[in-house]
Parts: structure tokens; sequence; C-alpha cells
């Protein structure tokens, strides 16, 4: 072996890309030659120093949001056009009470496709490397970490000793708006609590609905909109939000 | 096209794609070195790869990415075409100059000072191309040497010596200023 083939294969070495054979060979060169050993050397520092600098980049939740923003939406049926084409045509219905009844399936028009988001964000979150932003079995280090990142930084409650295990947090985005994620385990089953900000300071009491298979238990609360998706059934999720929100009553008055 | 049908490939689009962000947008910022046209860049990107999703088959799903991402930068080099080369995937008069300098000094002497991460982003976007982006792809984003091959088309026998070069001028310019901030 040449020393300008070994200067190419020592890299291919250090990046284990070599089978056994070739490896066994540019280590025999190496042992016999100075100049390449020196190189190895050399290479190898480089790459320890290169390994605990942060070279990479994170994407910026605007763009994220702008590519989101860019796909096809779902679209629940029927469509709202066809909804209010149905009002229009029972002229037994006044125009005001059209109005009303009108602004009220648009709002769950809303909602249905904003749960369909925050289903399809805790899919997302399932695949590998993308459940957590921060690992923690510890609430004091969560919550600092939201702050600065949303406007309003969810409440993070450790609710381990209640058989819900918190294990990190993340940014989401729904309706193409950065949404605090809190990352739970019950077993080996993952449970999303979605957080985002609402101009509604009203009580809305829980409510469950399923969608895709999972199930999805939305509440408001003190000016917070909240969701819990998991494959976990029903009533264990129930479980899981009245745990939550006995725990969120205590802290708040405590 | 009925709309659930679109609204399915968008979503399996999604699943398979968006978790790749992080990386294609690193190496956008490398190959280009401007925070907003890296994001236009990713952006266009992703549109392109949306578009030919239902044609996609493979390679992995990184490195055909990162091959959409480099013909979207090469069209913004182009663009620039005054400050910057594009990236040529055919051996050129570059591959061609003498790969190795002769070290000046025993590198085993040598202690390497550390380096926060902005000064060695900077040495790296001051490599050329096409070296910069074997580095970046191999380095930084952890393509194994095939893969590379794959989203820069080009042989891994030319990965393997574009890999080599780089990383030698890297700690040329790495040696080069520890010697000056003596
Ligand atoms: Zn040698």
């Amino acid at each position: 072996m040449t020393c300008d083939e070994a200067k190419i294969l020592l890299h291919a070495l250090l990046d284990n890309e070599l089978d056994a054979g070739h490896a066994r060979e540019v280590e025999a060169h190496i042992a016999t030659c100075p100049a390449c050993a020196a190189e190895l050397a050399a290479q190898r520092e480089m790459r320890h120093a290169l390994a605990g600098a942060k070279l990479r980049y994170t994407a910026p939740a605007s763009l994220r949001a702008r590519i989101e923003a860019s796909l096809p939406q779902a679209r629940p049926q029927p469509s709202r056009r066809s909804v209010l084409r149905g009002f229009a045509m029972g002229s037994a219905v006044s125009a005001l009470a059209a109005s009303g009844v009108v602004a009220v399936v648009l709002r769950q028009d809303d909602q249905q496709r904003i749960l369909s988001e925050v289903v399809s964000a805790h899919l997302r979150s399932l695949q590998a490397g993308h459940l957590i932003d921060v690992v923690s079995t510890d609430q004091h280090s969560v919550k600092p970490w939201f702050n600065g990142k949303l406007d309003v930084a969810p409440p993070v409650i450790d609710l381990t000793a209640q058989g819900f295990t918190l294990v990190g947090g993340r940014l989401d985005y729904v309706d193409a708006r950065a949404i605090g994620a809190v990352v739970y385990k019950r077993r080996q089953h993952i449970i999303n609590l979605f957080v985002s900000q609402t101009a509604s300071t009203e009580h809305r009491p829980p409510k469950t609905q399923t969608m895709q298979g999972f199930n999805c238990r939305r509440w408001g609360e003190r000016g917070l909109n909240f969701w819990a998706v998991s494959d976990i059934g029903g009533d264990e999720l129930t479980e899981f939000v009245d745990k939550f929100e006995a725990a969120m009553k205590a802290n708040v008055e405590g | 096209m009925p709309v659930s049908d679109d609204f399915q490939k968008a979503q399996r689009f999604r699943e398979a794609a968006l978790p790749y962000l992080d990386d294609v947008y690193t190496l956008a910022r490398y190959l280009l070195r401007d925070a907003s046209d890296a994001e236009d860049a990713v952006q266009e990107c992703y549109l392109r790869a949306l578009k030919h999703f239902d044609s996609y088959r493979g390679p992995a799903m990184k490195p055909w990415l990162f091959a959409i991402l480099r013909n979207v930068c090469n069209a913004e080099y182009a663009r620039r075409a005054h400050s910057h080369a594009a990236i040529e995937d055919t051996p050129g008069a570059v591959d061609e100059t003498p790969m190795w300098q002769e070290n000046e000094a025993s590198p085993e002497a040598e202690v390497l000072r550390n380096r926060d991460a902005g000064a060695i982003r900077k040495m790296i976007d001051a490599l050329a191309e096409p070296f910069k982006e074997t580095f970046v792809l191999r380095e930084i984003n952890n393509l194994s040497y095939r893969e590379i091959a794959e989203a820069v088309g080009a042989p891994v026998g030319t990965v393997m010596s574009r890999l080599a070069r780089a990383r030698a001028m890297l700690r040329a310019a790495w040696m080069a200023e520890e010697e000056h901030s003596k």
C-alpha cells in the first residue's frame, strides 16, 4: 500500500467504513510508516476536537410552520360550504338563528381541524428521536426549558407518584403556531399533553374524542387549552387528566 | 384528485420527511452561508420533495432530501454567480490539485486548543466546494460514504478522496489559526 492510498483509507478506518481485510492492510502500513501514523493521530485528534462542538443548526420554528402550512391540510366532511348551503336552503330558519347556528358549526369545524393536527403531532412525536427536546424526570428542569420559547410556558407537573411518569418536554406545531408538549409515559404508552394559550378564561370541562385510533381528552382552564393524546384506554386517559387537574389546582392554591 | 388522497399523501410525506428538517437546514446553512437564503432553499427543497414524493422509491430519505437540496442550492449559486462557484459533480480542476501539503510540524507534538463552535463553523464555511459539502454530510449530518455518494451523485472513491482532502484542509486551517494566535 502506498502512502497516498493509506492517507485516504485511514479516514475510512476512522469512520469505521472498512471491512476487516482492508482495515488490517491500513493498520499494517501505519505500523511501519511514521508519516501515515502521524496523520492518523492528527485526524483522531481533530475528530476529538470536533466531537464536542455544536456544529448542527436547528431550523427556526417559523420555517417549520411555513413548510407545514404549505402541505395539504385535512378537511373534515362535510365541508363548511355544504353546511352553509344546507342552512341557506332551510327557509324556515330565520337569518338571525342561522347565523348563530353557523357560528357554532364553524367553531366546531375549527376544533375538529385542530384536533386532527394535535393527533398528527402526537403521531410525529412517536418516531424515533422526535419525542422530546428536553429529557427529564424532574419538573424543575423541564419548566425553565420552555421559558422564552413560548409566550406562556405550559404547566409542568410531575405525576410519577400517581402512575404517570414525566419524561420530558418538546416544542411542537399546531395550527401553524408553536405549542408546548409535555410528555408522560404510562407503562410503554406515551401521553402527549399539548398546551396552548387562549383568549378565553372560561372553564371548559374535559371531553374525550377518538381520532385515528387515539384517544384525545381536551379541556380549557385559566386561559390555557389542553389536549391529552394517547393510545391508552379512555378510562386511563380520564384518570390522567383528573390527576393532572387535581395537581394543578393544588399547585395554584398551595 | 379527492382531498383525502392529497391529505394522506401529505401526511405520509410529513412523517417521512419533516423529521430531517434540522439536517436539511444544517446542510443549507453551510452550503449557502446565509440564514435567510438557507430558509428559502429548505422550503423550496420540501416543496420539490413533496411534488416528487409519489415517485420516491429510495435511497434513504435523508440522502434523497440532501440531493434535492443540492439542486436547489446550485440554482441559488447560479443566481449569485458573481460571488460563488457552483458545486460540480464531475471531478474538475480542484480535484486534481496536489492533495497533500507536507506537515510543517509533527502533529503529535501539538495539542489542539479547544475552539468554540462559532470559530469551527467559520473554518468549515471557508472550505472550498465540493470538499465542504462532503465534510458536512459526513461529519455533521452523519451520512455513510455510500449515502454521501448517493446524495452528491459521485462514486464512493471520489467521496473518500474529497473527505480526506477536506479534513486535511480543515486541519491546516486549524493549525494556521493556532499559529496565528500564539
Ligand atoms: Zn505511509
